[in-house]
């Protein structure tokens, strides 16, 4: 069956009020799907509701062949976890409760996932060191980690490179490319216009309402398109 | 010294005493690491008035049993306190602090009305600071104490994995299709229980510290989840034998001693700490 999430006339918003409206997208198993906008636009709702964490006010987000255990999540840094004492290997080996279920400890299988994916994000050699103490790139890879042991199927990323050097940010574009295209799909959402249209397939720019959404090719011709990339200095 | 304390063993009483007071002390350190991550340190301190409150009203219907009004109303506020937490119109440190310093007041002048006791001071003041109440505990309530803690410590052992991965990222949790929701009500259920046990041996005013100091004291040294937990029970139980055994030989109060001999050991670990980060 196709695995995919379908976006239908979807508003999205809190008690007082709609934060964005007339969302309208699909996003098929193996897409790398980035979400832009400007702050205040509504991504980080989007982010909720497509991980079910948030109902849509009207509309509907639909999961063809998908539940919550195949969607891994990277969400933004919480002040928590700045200063959280954890080994990088308790971290990254949470990712895989779900698969637990009632079981109260990790088996031999979760255990030796947690240790391949360290592997996968070359941070294997980090997993006793104590998470508040890596670099921002380094904390990046091991929330990556942690993801991937959650799903194989989906990835959410929430504006994962803010906060990173240079350096930093292109090796994890890098790395979520190449997660890309081992199968995964990916939705991100990012400030950053011109990695979007080197990586992705699919584009959504949305500002209060959905101003665009189709393949990058088809964005650079659009005239919000042309608009943002103009405003963004490129 | 030795025999003075072999004397003071031979009473049943000082022996139930030491064992509520090691296995209470364990319990809350425990529970500490994951409220102090959380943020939830004021919980222990909102919760801890409640219970005051409780037991003013438990006092003065004069019912014996008197766990029996507590524990429900502790679990209850519990329950509400991380409920409110959730709501936007009364910020939850706000809403926890209306809910602890009401529950304390009314405990008072219930107990200040009603009391037909001659001393309320005293007895006020015992329940705030434990001073007496640990060595008056009778052998019923030391079996429901440490029924009590086993229960608390095997639910904490097998939903540890779950409880740290609620601390750590309670949104990730949640949209990878774990119930977050229980694993923290679960929480608030056990803080809530040991908040009561915890009553008796340090009194109301201090139970925070059992909660807050031994896990503060982990994390100075301690980087790992596991190690933390670990170090923490162990300071907890180590500074609960040895106040209690410095109370005995001094005459001085078991709960503030209790909570003196932590406070001491958070500086002796504040200073290691200290020599170890410079050599990086």
């Amino acid at each position: 069956m196709k695995k995919r999430i379908i976006c239908k006339n979807a508003s999205l918003g809190y008690e007082d009020g709609i934060v964005t409206e007339n969302l309208d997208f699909t996003v098929n198993s193996g897409d790398y799907l980035c979400i832009l906008g400007e702050n205040g636009s509504g991504k980080s709702t989007l982010i909720k509701a497509l991980l079910g964490l948030k109902s849509a006010v009207s509309g509907e987000i639909i999961w063809e062949g998908l539940s919550a255990r195949d969607i891994g999540y990277l969400p933004q840094q919480t002040p928590v976890q700045r200063d959280f004492p954890a080994s990088v290997r308790e971290i990254v080996l949470s990712g895989c409760l779900a698969k637990c279920g009632f079981r109260p400890f990790y088996n031999k299988t979760e255990k030796k996932l947690a240790e391949d994916n360290m592997k996968k994000l070359h941070i294997d050699h980090l997993a006793d060191h104590c998470y508040r103490e890596l670099s921002g790139g380094q904390q990046q890879r091991v929330l990556l980690a942690r993801a991937l042991c959650a799903t194989s199927e989906m990835l959410l990323l929430d504006e994962p490179v803010t906060a990173l050097d240079p350096k930093a940010q292109a090796d994890l574009y890098a790395l979520i490319h190449d997660l890309n295209r081992s199968g995964i799909t990916i939705i991100m959402v990012s400030h950053d216009i011109s990695s979007a249209l080197k990586y992705a397939t699919h584009i959504l720019h949305i500002a209060k309402k959905q101003l665009f959404f189709g393949t990058v090719n088809d964005y650079i011709n659009s005239k919000s398109g042309i608009d943002f990339i103009e405003t963004e200095g490129q | 010294m030795l025999e003075k304390l072999q004397y003071y063993f031979e009473f049943p009483i000082v022996r139930y005493a030491l064992i509520v007071g090691l296995l209470v002390s364990l319990c809350s350190s425990l529970l500490g690491v994951t409220l102090v991550l959380k943020r939830f340190s004021f919980i222990g301190d909102g919760l801890s008035h409640v219970a005051f409150g409780a037991m003013a009203v438990a006092t003065v219907t004069g019912i014996t049993r008197q766990m029996l009004i507590i524990l429900p109303i502790t679990v209850i506020s519990a329950v509400l306190i991380l409920r409110t937490g959730r709501n936007t119109k009364i910020r939850g440190d706000a809403s926890t602090a209306m809910i602890s310093v009401g529950a304390l007041a009314i405990g008072y002048m219930l107990i200040n009305m009603f009391s037909k006791s001659a001393n309320v001071a005293g007895d006020v003041c015992s329940t705030l600071f434990g001073s007496t109440s640990i060595l008056s505990l009778q052998k019923k309530e030391v079996i429901l104490c440490i029924v009590l803690s086993m229960i608390v410590l095997c639910i904490f052992v097998l939903f540890y994995n779950k409880i740290f991965a609620v601390t750590f990222d309670e949104n990730f949790s949640k949209a990878t299709g774990i119930n977050a929701d229980i694993y923290n009500l679960i929480i608030a259920v056990i803080t809530a229980i040991i908040i009561v046990l915890a009553m008796s041996l340090v009194g109301s005013l201090l139970i925070s510290a059992l909660i807050i100091f031994p896990s503060i004291t982990a994390m100075r040294i301690f980087r790992s989840f596991k190690s933390v937990i670990i170090c923490s029970a162990i300071t907890a139980v180590f500074c609960a034998g040895t106040g209690f055994l410095i109370s005995l030989l001094c005459g001085t109060p078991v709960g503030a001693t209790i909570v003196t001999v932590n406070i001491f050991v958070f500086f002796v670990f504040c200073i290691i700490s200290g020599f170890s980060g410079t050599k990086k």
